[in-house]
């Protein structure tokens, strides 16, 4: 692992790395992930805390540091996210989308690439993430009270946090190299 | 200079999409009352806002309609004051005659209730002289009209004539200072004599301080002063004190209670009548009904009575005959009882306006009728 030593804010926006992606990757690690959260729950239900759809925004948004493409990724898997569940189309479309802007936004003002800044992230996003998810179905009428468990969501946002450390590591093999 | 989009054209996208993604939600959920989201969000988005431009519209259509659009509001102002006043004066006029009309029925329906032969005759000045109380009448001598002939309304008595000219007579009020009528109570019939005193009110003289008088009690005509017949309403009694040898009593005339009024009844001819028991209700004027149509029969109407006095005596007997199986007229040897109580037949119309006047009834005459149960109608000239 080779993190990035020094400081971790950037004095400006030039002296962040714009990572870049091919289309294939772009398309199948989101859907990868969604597919994960579908189908892995299915036979270890232990790891149906993983929001991995949310962590793959969050990565691509911080590691392109480009605001549109961050929310575009975000409002895509959502939806796709939406489709395949219960909830309404766009509970999560709108959550991930406003994840991915404001981590592409973080991304251009923070090195992404230390280890500790994407642990912090990744669990400052999923608290954020169920945050949401929690004010926009208190709002809506769903039928159903929407339970406020922060306890909960520290314990599960901790461990995404690790596992989004690892998995962030495993997709900089898949970016291209200036 | 960039612009706005551009410049924030990621918030702008981030913006764009969520809209996108709240109305996509708004569109699939439904609130408790199964209306979806979207169009409750709408609504609650839009009716504020139209709200706001009706208001704005409406001040707007207001304040130019109240302020700006004043150029013709002078000329329909004045237009509506004289439309105005013009129906104010229609008003007055229309309110006149109808009050005409209902004066001239309740005087005819008046002096088609009393015996007493009366002229109808209408005030038209008053006398010269401020502390005269007299009007002047358009009925004179032509008309039959003398000298001290009494003046009644259906309130009560109002005066007397005092002169006579060919088409016109003054009338001295009954609160003229020279005016005097004898007058009597109800039950106990106390007598006494009211006098004018040149002010609203009429004293009642000559009433011993151990008669029954009090306030309140109705004042009718005795008919001792040769003027006014026995029975016509003259006032109330408003105050008695105990004076020697007679009471003080001050009454109000109550034909003069709605000031001088404009149509009052001569007494040509006088018939006494009995004081009523009973204090006079507030008399209403019957109105008949419109007649049937031609050719049809009023349903329940008896048949009219005609003929003499005779005529009906015998109908009478005839009845009570035939009710106790008697052929009237028969020679069964067997004699009816006429002393039993059996309804009279109805009594002959009373003589209609402009037929000859009945002789004048003197007082025994008059008993006579009571005596045989006639009833005399009235006879008004006009």
């Amino acid at each position: 692992m080779s993190y990035s030593s020094g400081r971790i804010l950037l004095s400006s926006q030039r002296e962040g790395q714009v990572s870049r992606f091919r289309t294939w990757v772009m398309l199948v690690v989101p859907l990868a992930a969604i597919l994960f959260q579908v189908y892995i729950p299915l036979f270890f239900q232990f790891l149906k805390f993983l929001e991995m759809p949310l962590l793959v925004v969050v990565y691509f948004a911080l590691m392109r540091r480009s605001q549109i493409g961050g929310l575009l990724t975000g409002a895509l898997v959502g939806l796709a996210q939406d489709s395949l569940s219960k909830d309404p189309l766009g509970l999560h479309g709108i959550v991930n989308t406003l994840v991915g802007y404001f981590a592409a936004s973080v991304g251009v003002r923070l090195d992404v690439d230390h280890g500790v800044i994407r642990f912090l992230l990744a669990l400052f996003f999923y608290m954020f993430h169920q945050l949401l998810c929690w004010m926009i179905e208190q709002a809506l009428p769903l039928g159903h009270q929407p339970a406020f468990k922060i306890d909960e969501w520290v314990v599960f946002g901790l461990l995404n946090a690790v596992v989004a450390v690892a998995l962030f590591h495993f997709l900089d093999k898949l970016r291209e190299s200036a | 200079m960039e612009s706005a989009p551009n410049r924030y054209r990621s918030f702008t996208v981030l913006v764009l999409v969520i809209f996108a993604q709240l109305v996509l939600l708004a569109v699939q959920v439904k609130n408790d009352q199964n209306v979806s989201v979207i169009r409750s969000w709408t609504v609650t988005a839009v009716s504020p806002v139209a709200r706001v431009l009706e208001w704005g519209r409406h001040s707007s259509v207001g304040f130019i309609r109240n302020y700006v659009l004043l150029r013709d509001a002078n000329d329909a102002n004045r237009r509506l004051q004289s439309e105005v006043d013009r129906l104010k004066v229609e008003n007055v006029f229309l309110k006149n005659e109808l009050n005409l009309a209902d004066r001239a029925k309740a005087l005819e329906a008046f002096a088609a209730r009393v015996p007493s032969r009366t002229l109808a005759a209408t005030v038209f000045a008053s006398a010269a002289g401020s502390d005269s109380n007299a009007v002047l009448v358009d009925r004179g001598s032509v008309s039959g009209v003398e000298r001290g002939m009494g003046v009644v309304t259906p309130d009560g008595i109002v005066g007397k004539v005092l002169r006579v000219y060919a088409m016109s007579s003054m009338v001295g009020l009954i609160d003229d200072q020279d005016f005097a009528a004898g007058v009597v109570t109800q039950n106990p019939q106390v007598r006494g004599v009211l006098k004018g005193q040149g002010k609203p009110m009429c004293k009642v003289d000559y009433v011993p301080f151990e008669d029954k008088i009090a306030a309140g009690d109705l004042l009718f005509t005795s008919g001792e002063d040769h003027i006014f017949p026995r029975g016509f309403p003259v006032g109330v009694v408003t105050s008695v004190r105990n004076g020697q040898p007679f009471k003080e009593i001050w009454a109000e005339p109550s034909g003069l209670r709605r000031g001088v009024p404009e149509d009052v009844l001569i007494i040509l001819e006088g018939v006494h009548q009995d004081v009523p028991e009973a204090p006079p209700s507030n008399q209403t004027v019957y109105i008949n009904p419109s007649p049937p149509a031609a050719g049809q029969p009023e349903e329940g109407a008896p048949p009219a009575a005609v003929g003499t006095e005779a005529d009906r005596v015998r109908a009478q007997a005839q009845a009570i005959s035939e009710s106790q199986g008697h052929p009237f007229g028969g020679t069964d040897g067997k004699i009816p009882d006429f002393n039993a109580n059996h309804p009279l037949p109805p009594a002959a119309p009373a003589p209609q306006p402009g037929a000859e006047a009945p002789p004048p009834v003197s007082s025994s005459t008059r008993r006579a009728n009571q005596a045989a149960g006639a009833s005399s109608g009235g006879k008004q000239d006009r």
